[in-house]
């Protein structure tokens, strides 16, 4: 990833990505005063016609107001149309560009910061939160404006009759607009945070249900998950009843301002009429002007109501985005050379958290170029770490890696990546056909190379018998293969990627012995001339190594060749018997 | 495509119609949104009370030169409507939101239920990303559909009913004008709503799919990452929001379309109407309160469709969230026996006899059986292992065994009991089962292992951990049993989660233990603890392990061989080596494998 542009505050944020959209904006904001401006026309124009007619002058007298409640009739639905459509396009093209952004800051977090998030919870950020959001823009901030520039209109408007009238009305929906919302969102506020938090709860819990069904119904848990469910449900429920109540009263009391302000205007019109101020005539069209305008302020009440959820999801995505990744690239970063590059390890520690025990301890070894070599141990001795380094999802708390004569945090990390080829033991296989799965490991690779990488691990001969081949759609998670088949799919990703090092971490865990075997032996024997690091508890054909690096506890505790590490009689050599006695028949 | 998948993208068969079930759904909440429908016809009654006062006001002021102290009846009223007015619609909306609260828990309730019943064998054909969005976004998309479009349904039939009844006496030509406008609103928006139904599904289709997609890209960063495809995944990500966000201008563009119907032919009648009062009030065949009083109710008369109009999209999205509800549910669960049969309770003497009988079964998205045949008999304290290649059929068996696949025909029996007479809860309270994949909740290690038996106390769990061998990296966590671990045990290695299921399995004590490749992701060391687990299980319990390692295979008195779906090898490893077949060819090739550079 590229430097990081300067942090912003969570609420300055979501102004930030405004950028750029200003005359779809102006746009919006004109269509919708002109909404709010017919909408008022029409009764109004229409009491005023009715009342002139009510003295009875000529037809003529009434052909001005007769063809306007004609146009404005017509000209309404129109403009409103064009309205929704314009303000719609302009907030989903802020989501896209908030989902994408989001999705890029997110990728350098992974997975060194990510390890606290659930990604239940990670979906319901990315997306429920961000749909939380369209309530800023589309509910609350373009008809903040609209009801703004309304006010102002229909306060000139009656300031022409009689200032008092223009200052009651721009009063009463000030009131109506601002204080009556604000009033709302404080008391909303802590309710919309907590009914965010409790959703995403919900979630969660869903997402464990669903996803760990098979280890839940064994367990003859389901029934208590289903109480976990539906309790948190409840709770959920009640908290949008609360709100209910909120947004309740507060609609109802903002419809009531409103006919309240139109009786609060004929109260004040009607003694300035019988003084000759204006005509009588105009009485019914005063009070209509403030119920047509009030109409504006109205929505503003739901809006506000639901900015406490907007906020607490903005600040959670902000709190996503706005984290510090684990590494970050150098400001000037070497260029990688084509030529291959040893790779050395000096004394490197590592762990994980500060509270956590080091997971590497003084690790010190090389692979050059063309070498093979295995990193052998029991499970959990740190086997795994050693690739997080390798790949720099983290950096390590002292000694250093190099690639050639440089530092590995000095090259960019795409780069590094480039030269890398990881077959990770719990790779993630995307849904999507088996093609798209293998073609991210290089996009142009062509299908006889991957029809060479598939006969390389053993499954082209498979993939032949799928009546879509390579196209095959895989399903989530790769569900449709065994264990067996998607360890050998991760494993032809990785060949693909026809990379300097190639890093091949348990790769045959799920594999029985036979087809083991053969893996084995055609890799080694298809790599002769690149470095291989193969992470393995399993000892097979351990002779094809030119170095086996033993690792207990983090740290190396043994290397060397297959022959000289049995001739130690070490923890390799009781790996190895253990092994071969088990695997020896009588 | 598997069956299932297919299915779920699938309306139900059309019987019964949507509308039914959806207000057949309605019935925990049916009293409150009776409630809010009397309350919204109270506050139209309330209206026209507003307007007559309103229009003698004017008239008064305005033709007759009342003062305002001559006015304080009709001003009285119209402060008092307008109060009853906030009463009534404050708690309209308090009640209808309950309702809707009420219908969505239980209909979620409901929802997973009948997931759980449908079990993982038919999960692994579809998304569960999209499963997830319909039980959470899809399910509260049903809230506003009965907290406003459904009351609002009702009421936009009798408001408007109630305000011609008061126009009538006054001014019958109006009332009839606005009578006979009425209908054709309706007609239109079906008309229209109609021609834009279809492509609201698919907007809603289209949002499931994104939210799949999304934690599919999500739950894929680390290998995105891994792969140096940082600049694929964002592209994908981009092209998914772009075609979001056109996919829904273009239904918009035609859900707004009704609205757009709806709103011209209000102000045209609007206008309609005030000419026509306009025309008669000049010629004198009408008094000013009257037709003022006609134009201030016209707009309430239409009020109520436009507000329904304003619902309709919601009323739409909550029947496309619905049909795929109704979709899942509609998934034919397996059925249950009529009078399920308890199992015996096993006691620990006894142990669990259990009878596998001709079982068969073939993927519905495959030709190939994958089980064809199966006619086993495993006595109560057998240690059995089961290997053969990959695609074997192993894990086939196993989902058989715990009820998430329902085999084509044949029968599993335990203690004289088939599986097919009891609720699948009881059978499988007979079965502990170490999955190939444990998944590991998002809570503390302890509640984890606490899932297997919550009444289990510190010191059985501890000691169910000694026998897994994961007693000792438990307690090297940073706060011991309380850690938390994250999605998956993130912070766990695979062989660790592995032995953290183990010891899971162990304390449920069922009379059957099922594992699934226990050394897949097992060194040699945690190997021989499994070892020492086996020992120390009561010898009456029947231990079932599916494996691919004939090292773990030897820890058995009895190998079954499986290989395209048939039992093709059964005894102990004695005999198995002296015959000659699969399993020796088998350890052939392992053991030559491993010794062949052997010194």
């Amino acid at each position: 990833m590229t430097a990081r542009t300067p942090t912003k505050t969570p609420s300055a944020y979501p102004l930030a990505l405004l950028h750029g959209l200003q005359w779809a904006i102006c746009l919006a904001l004109l269509l919708g005063v002109l909404t709010v401006a017919l909408n008022t026309g029409l009764l109004a124009l229409a009491a005023y016609l009715i009342a002139a007619a009510a003295l009875q002058p000529l037809l003529t007298a009434l052909s001005v107001p007769l063809a306007l409640v004609r146009f404005t009739g017509v000209s309404r639905a129109f403009v409103r149309y064009a309205e929704r459509l314009v303000s719609h396009d302009l907030t989903f093209r802020l989501l896209a560009r908030l989902r994408t952004t989001l999705y890029s800051r997110l990728t350098p977090l992974i997975p060194a910061r990510l390890l606290a998030f659930h990604s239940g919870d990670l979906l319901a950020r990315l997306v429920d939160d961000v749909e939380e959001l369209e309530n800023f823009y589309g509910r609350v901030l373009t008809p903040l404006a609209i009801a703004a520039l309304s006010t102002m209109l229909t306060g000139l408007a009656l300031w022409s009759f009689s200032p008092l009238l223009g200052l009651v009305v721009v009063g009463c929906l000030t009131l109506g607009g601002l204080l009556l919302p604000a009033l709302a969102l404080w008391q909303g506020n802590t309710i919309g945070r907590q009914q965010v938090a409790a959703r995403a709860a919900l979630q969660t819990t869903l997402v464990d249900s669903l996803q760990g069904m098979p280890d839940l119904l064994a367990l003859g848990r389901a029934a208590d998950q289903s109480a976990r469910v539906a309790a948190l449900d409840q709770h959920l429920g009640g908290l949008q009843r609360r709100m209910a109540w909120i947004t309740g009263l507060q609609n109802a009391l903002s419809d009531g301002l409103a006919y309240g302000a139109t009786t609060l205007i004929l109260v004040l019109a009607i003694p300035q009429a019988s003084n000759q101020q204006f005509g009588a005539v105009y009485l019914a069209m005063i009070a209509l002007i403030v119920l047509g305008a009030s109409e504006a302020v109205t929505p503003l009440g739901r809006a506000f109501a639901a900015l406490g959820r907007s906020r607490t999801a903005s600040d959670r995505i902000f709190a996503l985005i706005n984290a510090e990744p684990a590494t970050t690239d150098p400001p000037v970063p070497q260029p990688l050379v084509a030529a291959p590059l040893p790779l050395r390890f000096e004394q490197v520690s590592f762990h994980y958290a500060a509270a956590e025990g080091s997971a590497l301890h003084d690790i010190t070894f090389t692979i050059a170029p063309g070498e093979h070599v295995a990193l052998v141990g029991p499970s959990g001795a740190g086997k795994s770490t050693v690739v997080q380094l390798l790949l720099r999802f983290w950096d390590p708390c002292t000694g250093t890696i190099h690639l050639g004569d440089h530092h590995l945090r000095d090259y960019a990390q795409d780069d590094l990546r480039r030269t890398l080829a990881v077959a990770q033991q719990d790779g993630h296989l995307f849904a999507g056909t088996l093609r798209t799965n293998l073609l991210l490991a290089r996009p142009t690779a062509t299908d006889a190379e991957l029809d060479t990488a598939l006969t390389q691990v053993g499954l082209a001969a498979l993939v032949r018998q799928w009546p879509q081949g390579l196209d095959t759609w895989l399903g989530e998670h790769g569900v449709r293969l065994s264990g067996g088949e998607r360890q050998r799919v991760i494993l032809a990703r990785a060949l693909i990627r026809n990379a300097r090092l190639l890093i091949l971490d348990e790769p045959t865990a799920h594999l029985d012995r036979a087809t083991e075997a053969a893996v084995f032996a055609t890799i080694h024997q298809t790599q002769v001339d690149r470095s291989l690091l193969v992470i393995t508890h399993r000892l097979v054909q351990m002779t094809a190594f030119d170095t086996i690096l033993v690792l207990a506890d983090g740290a190396i505790v043994e290397r060397g060749t297959h022959a000289t590490l049995l001739a130690q009689c070490g923890l390799y050599a009781q790996l190895y018997e253990a092994q071969a006695v088990d695997t020896l028949a009588e | 495509m598997t069956k299932a998948a297919t299915n779920a993208g699938k309306a139900p068969l059309r019987s019964p119609s949507l509308n039914t079930r959806l207000l057949r759904a309605a019935r925990p909440g049916r009293l409150l949104l009776g409630l809010a429908i009397v309350l919204g016809i109270a506050s139209g009654a309330a209206t026209i009370v507003q307007w007559a006062a309103f229009a003698q006001l004017v008239a008064g002021a305005f033709l007759h030169g009342r003062t305002l102290s001559e006015l304080q009846g009709p001003l009285l009223r119209l402060v008092a409507a307008i109060s009853v007015r906030v009463i009534l619609g404050w708690g309209r909306t308090v009640s209808a939101q309950a309702a809707a609260t009420r219908i969505v828990i239980a209909l979620r309730g409901q929802l997973l239920n009948h997931l759980l019943c449908l079990g993982p064998g038919w999960l692994r054909g579809v998304q569960t990303g999209a499963v997830v969005a319909t039980a959470t976004g899809g399910l509260d998309r049903l809230e506003p559909y009965y907290a406003r479009f459904l009351p609002q349904v009702v009421i936009a039939q009798l408001v408007p009913l109630l305000l011609v009844a008061a126009i009538w006496p006054r001014d019958w030509l109006s009332a009839a004008l606005l009578l006979f406008t009425a209908p054709i609103l309706p007609l239109l928006m079906v008309l229209v709503g109609d021609y834009t139904k279809e492509r609201v599904d698919t907007h809603w289709l289209a949002l499931t799919r994104l939210k799949a997609a999304f934690l599919d890209s999500i739950q894929g960063l680390t290998t995105t990452r891994t792969l140096g495809a940082d600049a694929l995944g964002q592209a994908r990500v981009a092209r998914q929001s772009e075609t979001f966000r056109v996919r829904t201008m273009q239904t918009l563009r035609y859900a707004f379309l009704s609205g757009l119907v709806l709103e011209l032919l209000t102000s045209l009648a609007i206008a309609l109407l005030a000419v026509t009062l306009g025309m008669r009030l000049l010629s004198g065949t009408i008094g000013f309160e009257t037709a003022f009083f006609v134009l201030l109710l016209a707009p309430e008369f239409y009020r109520p469709l436009r507000d329904l109009g304003t619902d309709h999209h919601a009323g739409m999205e909550g029947r496309a969230a619905a049909a795929s509800i109704f979709a899942l549910l509609d998934q034919p669960a397996p059925p249950l026996p009529a009078q399920p049969a308890t199992l015996p309770p096993i006691a620990s003497s006894a142990g669990l006899t259990l009878t596998l009988a001709d079982l068969r079964y073939t993927y519905p998205e495959s030709e190939q059986p994958a089980l064809h045949g199966i006619n086993l008999t495993f006595a109560p304290g057998e240690r059995v292992a089961i290997v053969g290649p990959s695609g074997a059929g192993k894990s086939t068996l196993i989902n058989l065994l715990l009820g998430f696949l329902s085999p084509d025909s044949g029968t599993i029996i335990a203690n004289g009991v088939a599986s097919t007479a009891c609720t699948p809860a009881a059978w499988r309270s007979q079965i502990a089962l170490v999955p190939q994949r444990p998944y590991l909740f998002a809570t503390s290690a302890l509640e984890n292992l606490r899932l297997a038996r919550p009444s289990a106390t510190f010191a059985e769990i501890q000691a169910a951990a000694a026998m897994a061998a994961a007693a000792d990296f438990i307690a090297a966590l940073p706060a011991g049993y309380d850690t938390l671990i994250g999605e998956r045990g993130a912070r766990l290695s695979q062989g660790q989660a592995q032995r953290l299921a183990i010891a899971r399995a162990l304390l449920q004590a069922a009379p059957l233990l099922i594992i699934d490749e226990p050394t897949a992701h097992l060194d040699a060391a945690s190997e021989a603890a499994v070892r020492l687990a086996l020992e120390q299980l009561p010898p009456t319990c029947t231990v079932l392990m599916v494996t691919h390692h004939l090292a773990t295979a030897r820890l058995a008195e009895r190998i079954i061989v499986l290989d395209g779906g048939k039992v093709v090898e059964d005894g102990s490893h004695q005999t198995l080596c002296a015959c000659g077949g699969t399993y020796a060819r088998l350890l052939h090739a392992t053991a030559s494998a491993a010794l062949v550079v052997a010194p």
